[in-house]
């Protein structure tokens, strides 16, 4: 009985080993044009920033149209997020928008094209993200009234904020668990 | 004829509001109708027949057990905020789905499951699309998890505001989830030689996106498509989300759509203008992923009222994102001297506990008080321990700080500082 079971369990082991062996075989292989579709991110180097551009004026038009709302009528906020101002406040009263806070430009970019405007997220073109994107470096006084954004200028955008980060890998409090007459 | 069930019970209710240990203010009394000797008028009639409602729901007698804004933040459009788990009325550890806190970002979309998709592509050998009955053909495992919000507490550094556990802590549940484990997918699909982060969005309105370590999907992440042993709520992600167990909510993306596979992080505006902590010095700490060792006593909390003296059993919850809760201590003079709380099983990994400590309230002051140490030695801090290190904000996440209930000699519960 005892070297049967032994037998069964083997051979169901080695089915098993068989199965995986062979992979799973499940979905479908991803297409090019599928993923040209979804692929929408921006990497901090520039990857994934698409052919076009866009200058600050029409950046202005298309803010005033669909922005202005909710971030206010030059980017000071309410009732969503402050987009400009708060240069140098980090250490003392913090305002975190794009120019005193975010350290890459390209995710100006990625963000507004996922994600706004809030009632119509993914509907901007390349061109009209690129110049929203260069209005909202404008607005921040990070580059010239006459700058264009492409593929090619907005990953070299220096952004204030650039070095304000790090990474800590590990706890950074401490407590001892004291159990009588604790302070 | 004896009057129908539901008129009874809506002129009970009307007498006697939700019952419960919830209210600050003491109870009217029961009807005497109900009372012994009395046979009660729900044993004189047959109730509600068999399938009365298809899908459960609470007792009509619990509709103040319910998530709730919090009064202290403000929404800044419809649709982007948090709602609060309501932790002075649950027990046991498990958070039911319909009370699971939320968070969005921009609102909770209606996703047909038959057309829902996950992509995963980038540096893998074979870019695949898969269907979530694909998803659900994989070897499934089922785990509990704690989920919190890295924001919960985050009104709490300057002052203590919160008018109850639920405000202060209340973006935190628990549940057991069933998935596959991202480790098959991504071995199914297969990693190139420099694959180091991830890049998971969602398929909300935001798209949500955050970037993970390569080495937490390969070790305890999952895909999940079930929670408490159905399909995911709407507002937690259905048909499919990511879980990252112990680490910050906000990286558990929901309604997942596409994992994206890379060499460096994104640098997405969620992991750098937002959920990153801001220190004196103006630099900010990023990558903060863990949700550190924390514990909050849920009964008695703010809130409540001890009625009159004697026993009660203090209780609360305790968890750490980078294990197993070792022990828990809790003191009723306000931190000074500390006793050590008996902890349920099972204590699991990156799961809550619960804790509790018998305790006789003889009618005077005391301030309640948790501290819980996990299984990596970490003790939790107090808040002026956190301070001290990071400084008062005016954003704060990670706020994982001793939480202290003061009862007043009247019985009272109120959110202090000590």
């Amino acid at each position: 009985m005892f070297i049967r079971d032994c037998v069964m369990f083997s051979i169901a082991a080695t089915a098993a080993a068989a199965t995986m062996a062979q992979g799973y075989g499940i979905g479908k292989k991803a297409t090019d044009k599928e993923i040209a579709g979804w692929n929408i991110d921006i990497a901090p180097d520039g990857k994934g920033l698409p052919a076009g551009s866009g200058n600050v004026a029409l950046g202005k038009e298309i803010y005033d149209q669909k922005c202005a709302a909710c971030h206010g009528a030059k980017g000071e906020g309410t009732p969503a997020d402050e987009l400009v101002g708060g240069a140098g406040s980090l250490k003392t009263k913090p305002v975190r928008t794009i120019g005193s806070f975010w350290p890459y430009a390209t995710t100006v970019y990625d963000y507004v094209y996922r994600s706004m405007p809030y009632t119509n997220p993914q509907s901007l073109t390349a061109n009209e993200t690129y110049a929203v994107t260069a209005y909202l470096l404008h607005l921040n006084g990070i580059v010239g009234a006459d700058a264009v954004m492409d593929a090619s200028s907005l990953p070299k955008v220096q952004m204030p904020n650039r070095a304000g980060f790090f990474v800590l890998g590990g706890t950074d409090t401490a407590n001892r668990a004291c159990t009588a007459e604790c302070k | 004829m004896s009057e129908p069930f539901a008129s009874t019970r809506r002129k009970f209710l009307a007498r006697t509001g939700a019952l419960g240990i919830t209210a600050g203010t003491a109870s009217p009394p029961l009807a005497q109708t109900a009372q012994p000797p009395n046979v009660p008028e729900w044993m004189r009639a047959p109730g509600e027949p068999v399938l009365w409602r298809k899908y459960g729901l609470p007792s009509e007698f619990e509709q103040n057990v319910v998530r709730r804004f919090n009064p202290t933040r403000r929404m800044k459009v419809p649709g982007e905020g948090p709602s609060y788990t309501p932790l002075q009325d649950l027990h046991g550890t498990i958070t039911p789905s319909g009370l699971v806190f939320e968070r969005h970002h921009s609102g909770i979309p209606n996703i047909d499951p038959a057309q829902h998709r996950l992509m995963v592509h980038g540096l893998v050998k074979q870019p695949m699309v898969f269907s979530i009955e694909d998803l659900a053909r994989f070897p499934s495992v089922s785990r509990i998890y704690f989920l919190e919000c890295s924001g919960n507490t985050n009104t709490e550094y300057r002052a203590p505001v919160a008018k109850s556990v639920q405000e202060s802590h209340g973006l935190f549940s628990n549940c057991e989830w069933t998935g596959v484990m991202l480790s098959t997918i991504l071995e199914q699909v297969g990693l190139q030689p420099d694959a180091h982060w991830i890049l998971a969005e969602g398929a909300d309105a935001a798209a949500m996106t955050r970037s993970v370590p390569i080495a937490k999907c390969l070790d305890d992440a999952m895909l999940v498509y079930t929670q408490n042993g159905e399909a995911l709520r709407p507002e937690q992600g259905y048909p499919l989300r990511l879980l990252l167990p112990g680490w910050e909510g906000n990286m558990s993306i929901k309604w997942l759509r596409r994992i994206k596979v890379a060499s460096e992080p994104f640098m997405t505006r969620e992991e750098t203008s937002k959920y990153t902590d801001l220190m004196p010095d103006g630099r900010s700490r990023q990558f903060s992923f863990v949700m550190e060792a924390k514990s909050v006593i849920t009964f008695p909390s703010a809130g409540h009222k001890l009625k009159e003296r004697g026993f009660y059993e203090i209780s609360g919850l305790a968890w750490s994102g980078s294990g197993r809760i070792s022990r828990v201590h809790v003191s009723i003079d306000g931190g000074r001297n500390w006793r050590e709380a008996q902890i349920q099983e099972p204590i699991l990994s990156r799961a809550a506990v619960r804790f509790s400590l018998p305790w006789r309230w003889e009618g005077g002051e005391a301030i309640l008080q948790s501290r819980v140490i996990d299984e990596t030695g970490y003790v939790q801090p107090t808040r002026q321990q956190i301070i001290s290190v990071r400084g008062t904000g005016p954003w704060f996440y990670h706020n994982n700080a001793i939480q202290s209930w003061k009862v007043s000699p009247s019985g009272e519960i109120t959110n202090v500082h000590t």
